[in-house]
């Protein structure tokens, strides 16, 4: 038990840092391009460790960003979870790409996320994102590689201390 | 089938669970979202989860915070020198605007004054400016910034919110020169407002005081006693304050009383006046009558002329 704790502890703890980084202040000229963390932070758990997360954790993720940023409830947390199917569908696959083929899959999926979020809001019956929105999947796969070895590395230090 | 191949420990899930499980999250999510949408009470649950959340929104505002200081700690003190001088000479600049203001409040006090003299005597006036004090003490003049194409008049009073100022003496296309009341050479009309005296104040040349040298021994004069202009010659309007009596003594021969007033008006002070057009009640003489002169068209003019007067004095019937 001891064994999975650490590794299960440094998942949610990326998690709830992946929401909190969607906080931080940043110049309005950037917002549009700020990556969306959790999507990233979670790829990464469904794809390395899937025994620790599923589409629930997905959905209290996003439900926690959701009530985090004062938007609409419930928004985050459907795209969070389209997002975990979708990696959990292709995990087996995905795992073993090369890195740029895997950022590139990345960015499939968070603009296929950039779409659900176009057609959610077009339902909530909110303006439309800018067109700048689009931007934020490139900056979010250009940053996979670094979120994919900070976590692991992360990952292998919390192995390392598992007796 | 693709996670039945993943074999990894711990997970079970078959393909159609999962999708199973994907369809329930997605019902609840859009739930929630049209729940968010319209309804009441949870945007009210919402709110108290605001409560918790706003110490992690603060927590997250931190950095940019630490930044800031971070930014100000780190500023060298040369560039916070300049910026310190640059915000005292904005201090100045908004110091003396505030002084321009307190100024303006001031001078819009006056005026409002002002212009409240002239209705409660039911006159009609027009505010003038003093451009120049030439206060020498041997002929009190003032220049003000109306003249003969404002329609300014000699003889018309002028006044400023405390009392009678002085009289225009001499017009000029723009300008106007004001004989004060203190000039030698001037005489006013004044009563007494406690007790009716007449007398007439002189100008004494000397300051702000005026001089009422021949008053009878016995007359009721004391000091503290208000100044009113009597109105008599016609020149002044008749109630208006003009000085205050400040001393009292009998004349070298003892056979009259000598007063010295201090005018009320402001005379080096004032700023804004105001010219007075018609006198509300003309005293003097009355009109001539219009019956004793010459009949028919030769009237004429000196009816036109009465009936410029206010209505209070009833025009020369013919």
């Amino acid at each position: 038990m001891i064994r999975a704790n650490w590794q299960r502890g440094v998942c949610y703890l990326s998690l709830g840092a992946a929401v909190f980084l969607l906080l931080l202040p940043l110049p309005p000229a950037l917002l549009p391009l700020r990556p969306w963390w959790p999507a990233l932070v979670l790829l990464y758990w469904v794809l390395e460790a899937p025994q620790y997360i599923g589409l629930g954790t997905a959905f209290v993720t996003g439900l926690s960003a959701d009530v985090l940023a004062g938007a609409l409830l419930g928004d985050q947390a459907l795209r969070l979870v389209v997002i975990a199917f979708l990696a959990q569908r292709f995990r087996a696959r995905l795992r073993f790409f090369p890195m740029p083929q895997q950022a590139a899959t990345v960015l499939l999926l968070l603009l296929n996320d950039c779409l659900l979020r176009w057609l959610i809001r077009a339902f909530a019956g909110m303006s439309a994102p800018s067109a700048l929105a689009w931007i934020s999947p490139m900056v979010g796969a250009l940053a996979w590689p670094f979120v994919f070895l900070v976590l692991d590395g992360l990952r292998a230090r919390a192995r390392a201390r598992e007796p | 089938m693709a996670l039945s191949r993943d074999g990894s420990p711990g997970w079970s899930a078959s393909a159609a669970g999962g999708t199973l499980r994907l369809a329930g999250y997605l019902l609840l999510a859009g739930a929630l979202m049209m729940l968010d949408r319209h309804n009441a009470w949870l945007p009210r649950l919402r709110s108290s989860g605001d409560m918790v959340v706003q110490p992690l929104w603060r927590l997250a505002g931190a950095p940019a915070q630490w930044f800031e200081d971070a930014r100000v700690r780190l500023t060298s003190q040369a560039a916070l020198r300049s910026e310190n001088a640059k915000l005292r000479d904005a201090l100045l600049l908004a110091n003396v605007r505030i002084a321009r203001m307190r100024a303006l409040v001031r001078q819009n006090d006056q005026l409002k004054r002002l212009l409240d003299a002239a209705e409660m005597l039911r006159m009609q006036g027009q505010l003038a400016r003093v451009i120049d004090i030439d206060l020498d003490p041997n002929h009190g003049r003032i220049v003000i910034n109306r003249g003969a194409r404002q329609g300014v008049r000699v003889g018309q009073p002028v006044v400023d919110s405390h009392g009678v100022m002085g009289q225009v003496m001499e017009v000029l296309p723009d300008t106007a020169v004001v004989l004060l009341i203190t000039d030698p050479s001037g005489a006013l009309p004044v009563t007494d407002a406690r007790s009716g005296v007449r007398a007439l104040a002189y100008g004494s040349g000397r300051g702000e005081r005026l001089e009422l040298p021949n008053l009878p021994i016995n007359a009721d004069v004391r000091v503290g006693d208000e100044l009113l202009s009597s109105g008599l010659g016609g020149r002044f309007p008749s109630g208006f304050p003009v000085a205050l009596v400040t001393a009292l003594a009998p004349d070298r021969s003892d056979s009259y009383l000598r007063a010295e007033a201090r005018p009320l008006a402001h005379l080096n002070r004032s700023d804004h006046v105001l010219l007075l057009r018609d006198l509300a009640e003309p005293f003097g003489p009355p009109a001539p009558a219009t019956t004793a002169g010459p009949p028919g068209a030769l009237v004429r003019p000196a009816a036109a002329v009465s009936a410029q007067a206010p209505p209070s004095q009833p025009g020369g019937a013919p």
